[in-house]
Order: structure tokens, then sequence, then C-alpha cells
């Protein structure tokens, strides 16, 4: 087998970001979309690490630093919003929240 | 040239970890039960975390256990034992045959892009005092105190917005 080089690092990511896409698009459960989105987050994070071990540089790891914080104030606002929403829907199926659908 | 594959990791170690986090990712997909899912995204936080530190980065695989794994996904965790979403939802077929195939494109799109480039051929000349706590908190505290300071501003508007948000009106 080949050495492991940023190549694999970077279609590994690829296709996690593709399939945190799928549960998006295709999912009808509010918090599963949320779980998601932070799979995709994770991929992306994923892909800062390796560049910044191939670059030699650690802004690539400070950067992911901060994706986690802005990750986490993310999850607690849109779980804030679920409930929020499943208070006056009893649902958590986006496809019913279309109020504002012409 | 043999001097700059430092990289420890073997392949072997690699494709497992792949394979693994690819399933865990698919489980957080295709798993019907919420609760599942959550636990299984857990498990593919975990395997990032892994892989995060095969590529020198402790101190944020470290991050990515505590604030990832631990904390958020025990907010998951809470909001789902709190609604309590039993009913399963139908599926579609509509949709789901949309999503695979918009989601395999995109794939095929980033992994054609990522493959495209010869200029990083020579991967993994980082040294070993590379992504210690050291360096991370050196360049954190001085080449991005401002980023830092906002995002201290933007997780305290996150709490105080949570709490306006889920607090019961009337």
């Amino acid at each position: 087998m080949a050495a492991i080089s940023l190549h694999h690092y970077l279609v590994l990511s690829a296709i996690v970001f593709s399939i945190g896409v799928i549960g998006v698009l295709i999912r009808r459960n509010l918090i599963v979309n949320l779980m998601s989105i932070e799979l995709m987050l994770n991929a992306v994070n994923l892909t800062f690490i390796a560049f910044s071990h191939t670059l030699d540089s650690m802004a690539g790891q400070v950067m992911v630093f901060f994706v986690m914080a802005v990750a986490a104030a993310e999850a607690v606002i849109g779980l804030a919003i679920i409930i929020a929403v499943f208070r006056h829907r009893q649902s958590l199926d986006p496809q019913e929240m279309q109020l504002l659908k012409w | 040239m043999s001097n700059l594959q430092i990289m420890s990791l073997s392949p072997l170690i690699f494709y497992l970890l792949a394979a693994l986090l690819v399933l865990a990712a698919l489980m957080v997909v295709f798993q019907r039960n919420v609760v599942h899912s959550a636990m299984a995204l857990v498990a593919a936080l975990f395997l990032t975390a892994i892989l995060f530190f095969t590529l020198h980065a402790p101190m944020v695989g470290v991050l990515q256990v505590l604030v990832y794994a631990g904390a958020i996904m025990v907010l998951f965790l809470f909001v789902i034992m709190f609604l309590n979403p039993s009913a399963l939802e139908e599926r579609r077929t509509v949709w789901w045959g949309c999503g695979a195939v918009a989601a395999m494109l995109l794939a095929a799109a980033l992994i054609a892009v990522t493959s495209a480039g010869n200029a990083l051929e020579n991967f993994m000349i980082a040294g070993e005092p590379f992504g210690s706590p050291e360096m991370l908190a050196q360049s954190l505290f001085t080449d991005f105190v401002l980023p830092f300071e906002i995002a201290s501003v933007l997780l305290l508007v996150a709490i105080v917005g949570a709490v306006v948000l889920a607090k019961r009106e009337g």
C-alpha cells in the first residue's frame, strides 16, 4: 500500500461532507438535519488540519478552534429554535414549517 | 526523500479509521431512530479526533473530544430526550432519489478537485513539536487575538439567545 498522503485525507473529507449533505437534503427531522450539519463542519475541520500539517502552518489548527466555537454556538441556538418550534407545532418535520411559503 | 515522510501512520490504520468514519457518518444519516443517529455521531466525532492525532494536532483532538463529543452531544441528547419525538418519519422516494444524486455529484466533484493538483507532493513535512498546545496558544494569542475575543463574545450572545429562545412564553 502506498503511503498516506494529503489526497487520502481530502477524499475522506469529501466523502464525509457529501454524506452530511445527503442528511440535510433527505431527512425530515430537524435534529438529524442539525447533526448532519455538524458532520459537514467536522469534515471541513479535517481538511483544515490536513492542510495545516502539509503546509506546516498553525493557522489551520487555529481556524479549527474557531470553527468549533462557532459550531457550539450554532448547535445551542439551533436546538433552542427547535424547542421553540416544537412547542408551537408539536412536530420536528421541516416540511410543515412553511408559513412564509407563498 | 525518505526524511520527508515523518508520518508514522501506517496505511492500514488510516484505511481502518476512514472506513469506520464513513460507516459512522452513514449511520448518522440513515438510522431512523434519532438517539441511534446521535450515538453514531459521537462515534464519528471520536474517529475524527483520532485522525487529528495522526496529523500532529493533539490539542485540537482533545478539544474535539471534550467540546464536540462531550458537551455538544450531551446537549443534542438532552434535547432529543426532552422533546421525545416518537413518530418515525415516513420515507419519500422522490426526495431520497434527488438527495442521493445531488450528493453523488458533489462527492465526485470534490474528489476530482482535490485530486487534480500535484503541488502537494511533499506531504508530511511537519516536525515533532508542531501542533503542540504551546504552539497553538502562541498563534492564538499573537496573530489571532481579535478573532479569539470575537469568538468569546459570540459564545456569550449564543448563551443569552438560547435562554431567550427556549424560555416558556407568558
